[in-house]
């Protein structure tokens, strides 16, 4: 990460832990956006707590995704899985373009209204990306790598866990970036359907006309993804980093 | 030729989720189109003779996927069973409506999702083992419109509750349908227009790269639906100072937010794949089309562009499938399009509302997706 993308995401840091213990400090920024002296902070529900509710909701989702999707990836690149690759590999593909709105709202009639259904969309549509990314990782580890692995006299499950998971952890981890910030984007669009999140200030807003309620949930959200995409790619790098240094051990 | 019978991985996965279909209810009989339904299994929500063919059926399917058998048999018995399950489903509601009920809504259920998604699966998986190539899957896809526009033809679904809701709303249908398409389409065009020379641009000027795709990725992260509220007030200020912006129907609510937000999403995916592709274009080939004695913009027509082809139709078909998803939002903020269905249901408890406006959007993405693929294969099969 350059010094500017770090000193932007520290930025967008103060701001966004600002916003949420002091909301009142902004509000000469957002007044001009609203109309006929309607508030210009939400106030409707606790900020603070709807973001962490978001983030929470975003986490178990993703981490559920995380197990399940590499889980997967393991078993259809072990020997006994392999029949099942290219089969994974079409579904994935195919798998990537239902569109969230249309998985979040087959959900409702399952589990009802509220988080649930929000839960369970972020988690089907977050399987994707890490799936896709933890099949790249594992089946681009160097032939000669898991070979020489294999003539040290390990068994295959600590190739696995000695060789292959690391080797292919920058990768899933990208993975899990890309999963984690469409979940961000997807449980806004889940207040749709009654989750506690951010989008619902952003449909406050779009209900009642008030720009000013829209703008401060999109620019929480967006903050929240810059600021998670940050930690995964500082995250990525250092995973990057230990490789470089496993390699020539291992090769 | 003698056969040895030898069980199949792939076979038991797909028969494990059909018996499951199996025991779950097959479809649901809701007494109006909101209340919660009750389940109904195959043998109660089917006349005797229609549900004993499609257990027939899915028993020979499952026999066919069990065992090691030929892609093409696979293949076929897959495609039975399929349109058996579709053909049989259309007879659930005449069996399961009391004598004049007019209110009462029956709809697929679990059993007949999970059953077309096992043998859809045992299709797929055939379809690979046969390495179906890119014309023989376009030719797959439309075999499947054909089939489907048979069975609306017929009117073999018209009893089932989503068709219930069509026919009650037709012609917004189409209408919504027609926009939902125009906004994904329009949006790829504009997206197309300005991205492909912003990706030329990137690529000559090795200085503004990072600028222009730093850009884009940020524009990337925020949320959809936040990105489309937030254009609603620059555009209705916009609209309020020109009004010929306002007299060709830009506005703050409405299809202009909608399509400035989808075409802004589209252009990281448009500009990354252009620059990607034209870095792609071997050196060598650029260094003869210049020894042949051509100008510069003679080599990025003739030569750069068609071998950057295949990755910036890739671009495209990123974009349009991402698009066609995406533009279910614009419901959200009166922009028309499917989404328009799926929060009026979802506002209603409606699921049958719901899935109006949802199955239509996952099956042109869907489509897009196998048809573009297939494009892009054959484009690099003619210059790679």
């Amino acid at each position: 990460m350059s010094p500017t993308g770090i000193a932007f995401r520290l930025l967008v840091l103060v701001f966004t832990v600002a916003f949420l213990t002091e909301p009142q400090w902004f509000e000469p920024l957002l007044v001009n956006l609203t109309r006929n002296n309607a508030p210009a902070i939400y106030v409707q529900g606790d900020l603070l707590q709807l973001t962490l509710n978001h983030l929470a909701i975003v986490g178990m989702a993703t981490g559920a995704a995380t197990i399940i999707a590499v889980g997967l990836a393991i078993l259809v690149t072990r020997p006994a899985g392999a029949e099942f690759l290219p089969l994974s590999r079409s579904v994935v593909n195919i798998g990537q373009t239902f569109p969230p709105v249309a998985v979040l709202a087959i959900a409702v009639p399952l589990v009802g209204f509220g988080d649930r259904p929000a839960l369970i969309a972020l988690f089907l549509y977050g399987l994707l990306p890490i799936f896709e990314n933890a099949l790249v990782g594992l089946t681009t580890v160097p032939p000669t790598v898991s070979e020489a692995a294999r003539g040290m006299g390990l068994t295959p499950r600590q190739v696995l866990i000695r060789v292959e998971l690391p080797l292919a952890l920058p990768v899933i981890l990208a993975g899990i970036r890309v999963s984690a910030v469409i979940a961000l984007s997807t449980a806004a669009i889940g207040s749709t359907v009654a989750a506690k999140t951010l989008g619902e200030v952003i449909i406050a807003g779009l209900l009642s006309s008030n720009t000013a309620f829209v703008v401060q949930g999109g620019l929480l959200v967006a903050a929240l993804a810059v600021l998670i995409d940050g930690v995964f790619v500082a995250v990525e790098r250092l995973a990057a980093r230990r490789i470089g240094m496993l390699l020539p051990r291992v090769a | 030729m003698s056969v040895t019978l030898r069980p199949d991985k792939l076979g038991i996965l797909v028969s494990l989720i059909a018996v499951g279909a199996a025991v779950s209810p097959f479809a649901t009989f809701k007494a109006n189109r909101i209340v919660a339904g009750t389940p109904q299994s195959i043998t109660d929500a089917l006349p005797g003779p229609t549900a004993t063919i499609l257990i027939v059926v899915i028993v020979l399917t499952i026999a066919v996927a069990l065992f090691r058998t030929p892609a093409w048999l696979r293949l076929t018995a897959a495609a039975v069973a399929l349109i058996a399950i579709a053909l049989s489903i259309g007879a659930a509601p005449a069996h399961l409506t009391p004598e004049g009920d007019r209110l009462a809504r029956i709809g697929p259920s679990t059993g007949f999702w999970l059953s077309i998604f096992a043998f859809a699966l045992m299709a797929a998986d055939a379809a690979i083992r046969l390495r179906l190539g890119p014309l023989g899957r376009i030719v797959a896809v439309l075999l499947i419109a054909v089939a489907l526009g048979v069975i609306f033809r017929a009117g073999v679904w018209d009893d089932l509750s989503v068709m219930k809701e069509y026919a009650t709303r037709s012609a917004a249908f189409w209408r919504e349908g027609g926009r939902h398409v125009a906004l994904a389409l329009g949006s790829l065009a504009a997206a197309i227009l300005a991205g492909v020379p912003l990706g030329i641009l990137c690529h000559r000027v090795p200085g503004v790269r990072g600028a222009i795709l730093g850009t884009l990725n940020m524009i990337q992260t925020i949320p959809s639906i936040a990105l489309f509220g937030m254009l609603i007030a620059p555009l209705a200020a916009l609209a309020a100072a020109v009004p010929f912006l306002a007299a060709i129907g830009v506005g703050g609510i409405g299809a202009a937010p909608a399509f400035v937000a989808l075409f802004v999403y589209s252009l990281m995916p448009m500009v990354a794949n252009t620059v990607v592709g034209l870095a792609g274009v071997p050196a060598a080939a650029v260094e003869a089309a210049r020894g042949m004695g051509m100008t510069r913009r003679q080599r990025l027509i003739r030569v750069e562009f068609p071998l950057a082809f295949p990755v910036i139709l890739t671009g495209i078909r990123i974009v349009l499938v991402q698009n066609l998803g995406l533009a279910t939002i614009a419901g959200l903020i009166g922009g028309g399009g499917f989404g328009v269905f799926v929060f009026q249901g979802v506002g209603q408890t409606a699921i049958d509302l719901v899935l109006l406006g949802a199955l239509p959007t996952v099956a042109l993405a869907f489509t897009a997706a196998i048809v573009l693929d297939a494009a892009v294969e054959s484009s690099r099969g003619r210059w790679a």
